[in-house]
């Protein structure tokens, strides 16, 4: 057995080897651990944020480190909803069966501003973001958004699993576009102040 | 080049053919909506038209703006003859009464999803179709959704909508881009219903 001093300048034993030993900790804080990096995914994929997700998941991205890894195309085997691209009117009822079918704890995670808000489409065939359908866990806005603001959402969500909260969240943009305007040069008009 | 077939079907169908135009290498003629699909089958069975292409068929609706209402277009091409040819033909009336021509899937078969396509947004009624049903829409919807006095802002959904009152920003429960039609007229839905 080995010891290990933290900053706070306590001193915790250390197992090494094949000696053996406890851990206390809670039941919950236990189980949030567990699911936090075993999220099975279902990818509810219909429009073209798909190509990012497929940029996310394959090797260049590589979601396997977080334990979201396996996709299974079954509600019935997962725990986490990926909502992948525009849901339109006719199909939100699939989607909340999808939803209803998935055994509890399940998450959902709004990929992209069109499942977020409905986007760009104001019309009479697109569903104005599936919160309005399924309760949303994570948004992540961007069309489409970088692979890197998914895994920040993916990290949210696992950090909100380990805490327990079940309150919606949102991946902020790194820049704030409206901030960032006005330091644009404007083309056009020329300013009216001299 | 295919200004020869405006002449082929100005001198076999004479005043059902109501004006021709060709700009730009397109040339359209606008016919007589009960001789559509005799004039249809005419095209295709006439060696000197020959067209054996269906290439496109939708409807316009230019409610205000001219009487009859909607106007079914119709794009046919020859392969044989390399020429193609649009067709129009204007229906309806204001309130939307009498918006029906005769279907072309007897004539050539791509029509007949271009035709529940139409039927579906416009509401068009295409006579003698085999099977006209709505090809986008579910079911259930009601109305036409490209027609201009659809309300702009009016969806139908299907499952009961959850209420979603605090959004985070930069989202808001006045989703969608409503700003884009501030400097527009159209019909709201909370007029029409």
């Amino acid at each position: 057995m080995g010891e290990m001093t933290t900053g706070g300048g306590t001193t915790i034993q250390v197992l090494e080897g094949s000696e053996t030993g406890f851990a206390t900790t809670k039941f919950d804080a236990l189980l949030n651990w567990a699911r936090k990096y075993s999220l099975f995914q279902y990818p509810f994929i219909t429009a073209c944020c798909a190509m990012e997700f497929m940029a996310m998941a394959s090797p260049r991205f590589d979601m396997a480190r977080f334990g979201a890894e396996a996709p299974r195309f079954s509600p019935r085997q997962s725990d986490l909803l990926w909502v992948v691209g525009t849901i339109s009117q006719r199909q939100a009822p699939a989607l909340k069966r999808i939803y209803e079918q998935m055994a509890d704890p399940k998450y959902v995670f709004a990929f992209g501003t069109c499942a977020s808000c409905g986007g760009f489409y104001d019309n009479y065939t697109t569903l104005a973001g599936i919160d309005k359908v399924v309760p949303v866990d994570v948004y992540v806005p961007g069309c489409p958004p970088r692979p890197e603001a998914v895994i920040d959402g993916l990290l949210l969500l696992q950090d909100k699993i380990a805490r327990g909260d079940r309150t919606p969240a949102i991946v902020k943009p790194r820049r704030d576009p409206t901030v960032q305007a006005g330091n644009l040069v404007r083309l056009g008009k020329k300013s009216t102040a001299t | 080049m295919s200004k020869r077939v405006l002449e082929i079907l100005k001198s076999k169908f004479g005043d059902d053919i109501y004006e021709t135009h060709s700009q730009f290498g397109d040339d359209t003629a606008v016919v007589n909506p009960q001789r559509w699909r005799e004039i249809a089958r005419f095209l295709r069975d006439d060696p000197q038209c020959a067209m054996n292409m269906f290439v496109d068929l939708t409807a316009v609706d230019y409610l205000g703006r001219q009487t009859p209402r909607f106007e079914v277009v119709l794009h046919v091409h020859s392969l044989e003859r390399s020429h193609r040819i649009r067709l129009k033909a204007r229906i309806g009336d204001d309130d939307a009464n009498g918006v029906e021509i005769d279907s072309v899937v007897s004539v050539w078969k791509g029509a007949n999803w271009f035709e529940r396509e139409c039927f579906d947004m416009f509401g068009v009624n295409f006579k003698g179709h085999p099977d006209l049903r709505r090809i986008l829409m579910y079911p259930e919807f009601v109305g036409y959704p490209l027609r201009k006095d659809y309300p702009a802002d009016k969806t139908q959904p299907l499952v009961e909508l959850r209420n979603v009152p605090d959004k985070l920003p930069p989202f808001s429960t006045d989703e969608g881009m409503p700003f884009g039609r501030q400097t527009h007229d159209y019909p709201r839905g909370e007029e029409t219903n």
